[in-house]
């Protein structure tokens, strides 16, 4: 008789920890051929509040971090999705995808990790200035990161989307909750089991799955989420924005420059810009 | 830390002036050029309002009329929008060098007419003619200056991207600084090539509408700066139109909401400059003397109408009485009234309604349990005046330490280690600014490091360069202004 294979449970990954969700529900998801794969924790917002808590644990931690282990560090979960590409392209392709479209996703996700591993150390030198003011004081203007930033990740293409998202706002030391794809939740759930074994700190990236209309207004309002990063439409974008205005939260949409995620385009300086604060510093100069 | 290293002691006696020696008046006479009646600015023009309607602009020193302004009602701020909007696309692809030289010109127009606007701004604001002639007037002048030389560099903006205008920009401005407010909004926005529809505020419109006149002999093209006058209701007009590509909007963090959800549904992009409760941190190893100079113009300074005003004193156990001692016997020498006096330290509170808020948040500091301490002084008979004050006995309850009281009023609290010092400091919604007094390298940076705000000054306070950009963290806003980092927030990136 052939071995029966030993089937993997699905769980969340918050405060470097794998847990359900704290509702004990679950949702089905089916493979491309419609067979049953999984089920998936449904998070509801008890379970985005404690993932905010568990990164607004880590970022004190995290912003302390030099950028250059910062960077080491993404180069790090760079190297562990390279050598687990393969299951990362399956389980892309076990969902519909095409499998060279897969292994090309897979590929750029990780391009993308080693892009922003080497902004860690650089943006600050080009986001950052000494100001020429009129006056004998030494001003200087650094960024520093904004906190906690929620992330909603698109459902095309679920996983390059979720890096291309993440890696911007984590290079420049905020941590993250974010949402996975709806639609295609576990390429997110094996990229959670990669960020727990590439050193970095549990609670820097946290990553819930579940259905956006659970979990778009607790985003929204959440006073301790300080910024918004979202792939998601109209009516979405105005839920969040309204929510936002409460606590004067910094809002970003993903796509909104028509971003291709496959093209070098789709990642840059101007990404990270949108998730700093600049803090400008005035001391006199004499005696 | 060395504590208790200085002996505590009752301050030392100080000679006093204000008591002994009367000033005689020395009023600033330089005439400010006014007329009776402001119409609005649309398509290089001034043109009487569609909606028929004026209202006055009072002079809060004595609260006679200066001037009536007219109102723009909503066919009026669609004809600023459509003026804007034609005007775009000659100004957006006007040659960088070009369009520098315009905002050149007006950098030197306003030194030209500096006085002349001094004097129109202080009658109209309230503030001292010290501060709009040394600083509001020449600052507004060097925003201008600095910003037309980016005009022809924003190849050097975005790193790695190309920069382009974004189309019509809306802007509402606060009557705290009305043309200084003009220029941080308008300099940024033109040197990248965009329009402006601006709304300056009701009680303070009228150096807006001479700016019209320079922007005029300037030359600049129609439509590309367009003024209305207008309160709230002008505001939300200019806010929501669904001609701006952009908002900015300076004023208090309660209006800066309501426009955030004015334009949940929109793609509208934004900068928000909005309130602020500054801590300014006092250590015991301080030059005090200083500290105490700059703890008084970091309130005092425009009667506290600054939103990065330092309206929350921290200062260390070991050196309180010392601090609160000297800073009672420097405000007893504070000189409250006329602000065309050259000699005025305090003028006139912007308006009635701002006097209103302020008496209710000082009874209210009274009422909590704090103690009150005003200087004895002579306020004007006419006019809206209020005495430099102090609270000591504040606890972070009080709604004196919460809320912004945007007036006079310094809130005392103290503090006995750095942790303590930076959770207080930190301990508010707001993160506009904040201040640092310490003789200690290492300390300011730690603090710099953790304060939560947009500004800090370590050993002075209230400082300001058009290179140097200015915004809050938190519930203060978000965009910066001034330097690369504000001409920036003006761009669309591609």
């Amino acid at each position: 008789m052939a071995r029966i294979p030993v089937t993997k449970t699905p769980k969340v990954y918050i405060g470097g920890a794998f847990v359900r969700s704290e509702s004990a529900r679950t949702f089905k998801i089916s493979d491309a051929q419609g067979a049953f794969f999984a089920n998936i924790p449904q998070c509801t917002r008890k379970d985005l509040r404690n993932a905010v808590e568990a990164a607004a644990k880590a970022g004190p931690g995290w912003a302390g971090r030099t950028p250059y282990n910062r960077a080491q560090i993404l180069y790090r979960l760079a190297e562990m999705l390279e050598a687990r590409a393969g299951e990362l392209a399956g389980s892309l392709a076990r969902f519909g995808a095409r499998r060279a479209d897969a292994a090309k996703g897979v590929a750029v996700c990780v391009d993308r990790l080693i892009h922003y591993a080497g902004w860690a150390d650089k943006y600050e030198q080009l986001l950052g200035s000494v100001n020429p003011v009129a006056s004998r004081h030494f001003s200087f203007t650094v960024t520093e990161p904004m906190g906690v930033v929620g992330v909603i990740a698109p459902d095309s293409p679920p996983l390059l989307g979720l890096v291309s998202m993440v890696a911007p706002v984590i290079a420049c030391a905020n941590t993250v909750v974010a949402l996975a794809s709806e639609r295609f939740p576990y390429p997110a759930i094996l990229l959670g089991e990669m960020l727990a074994t590439s050193d970095l700190p549990g609670g820097v990236v946290n990553i819930l799955t579940g259905y956006r209309r659970d979990l778009v207004p607790t985003f929204a309002t959440h006073a301790h989420l300080r910024a918004i990063y979202a792939a998601v439409g109209p009516e979405d974008r105005r839920a969040l924005r309204l929510g936002a205005a409460e606590s004067v939260k910094r809002v970003r949409f993903a796509g909104e420059r028509g971003a291709q995620w496959l093209s070098d385009g789709a990642q840059g300086l101007d990404v990270i810009r949108g998730f700093v604060e600049f803090k400008t510093t005035w001391h006199p100069i004499g005696s | 830390m060395p504590a208790n290293r200085r002996p505590r002691r009752r301050p030392r006696a100080e000679l006093l002036f204000g008591d002994l020696w009367e000033f005689d008046p020395a009023p600033e006479t330089a005439d400010p050029r006014l007329k009776a009646r402001y119409d609005l600015f649309i398509g290089g023009r001034f043109v009487s309002p569609r909606s028929r309607r004026y209202f006055d602009s009072i002079n809060p020193a004595n609260e006679r009329k200066l001037a009536e302004i007219a109102l723009a009602g909503p066919a009026d701020v669609d004809a600023a929008y459509a003026a804007a909007a034609g005007a775009f696309r000659s100004w957006a692809a006007t040659p960088g060098r070009e369009r520098g030289k315009y905002l050149f010109r007006v950098a030197r127009l306003l030194q030209d007419r500096a006085r002349e606007f001094a004097v129109a701004e202080t009658m109209d604001g309230g503030k001292p003619i010290r501060e709009s002639r040394d600083f509001d007037v020449p600052m507004a002048a060097a925003h201008f200056f600095y910003h037309a030389g980016w005009a022809d560099k924003l190849d050097y903006v975005a790193p790695g991207r190309s920069v382009a205008p974004l189309g019509v920009v809306g802007q509402v401005i606060p009557w705290n600084f009305p043309l200084l407010m003009l220029a941080w909004k308008l300099a940024p926005a033109l040197a990248m090539g965009n329009c402006v529809v601006l709304k300056p505020a009701e009680t303070t419109s009228i150096t807006a509408m001479k700016l019209a006149e320079i922007l005029q002999d300037a030359g600049l093209p129609p439509g590309v700066v367009n003024f209305v006058a207008g309160a709230g209701e002008t505001g939300a007009l200019v806010m929501g139109h669904p001609g701006a590509a952009k908002v900015a909007f300076t004023g208090s963090t309660e209006v800066g909401k309501a426009i955030m959800r004015q334009l949940a549904g929109t793609d509208r992009r934004m900068t928000m400059e909005l309130g602020g409760k500054a801590a300014n941190i006092v250590f015991d190893d301080a030059p005090i003397g200083q500290a105490v100079e700059g703890i008084v113009d970091g309130i005092f300074f425009n009667q506290g109408h600054v939103c990065c005003a330092g309206s929350r004193l921290l200062v260390h156990e070991p050196v309180a009485d010392e601090v609160v001692g000297k800073l009672k016997n420097r405000i007893r020498v504070l000189r409250v009234g006329d602000p065309l006096d050259k000699n005025t330290d305090l003028g006139a509170i912007n308006s009635r309604s701002q006097l209103g808020t302020i008496r209710r948040l000082v009874a209210s500091g009274v009422r909590e349990g704090a103690t009150l301490y005003q200087p004895p002084c002579r306020l004007p008979e006419r006019g809206y005046y209020f005495p430099p004050t102090l609270f000591t006995g504040v606890t972070q309850s009080h709604r004196i330490a919460r809320e912004e009281i945007f007036g006079p009023v310094l809130s005392i609290l103290t503090f006995r280690t750095v942790d303590e010092a930076v959770e207080k400091a930190n301990n508010t919604a707001y993160g506009l600014s904040a201040g640092v007094w310490t003789d200690k390298g290492s300390r300011i940076l730690r603090l710099s490091t953790e304060l939560k705000a947009g500004v800090v000054w370590a050993n002075t306070f209230n400082r300001f360069d058009p290179s140097s950009p200015f915004g809050g963290y938190k519930e203060s806003g978000f965009g910066r202004e001034g330097g690369r980092q504000g001409l920036l927030d003006y761009a669309r990136i591609a």
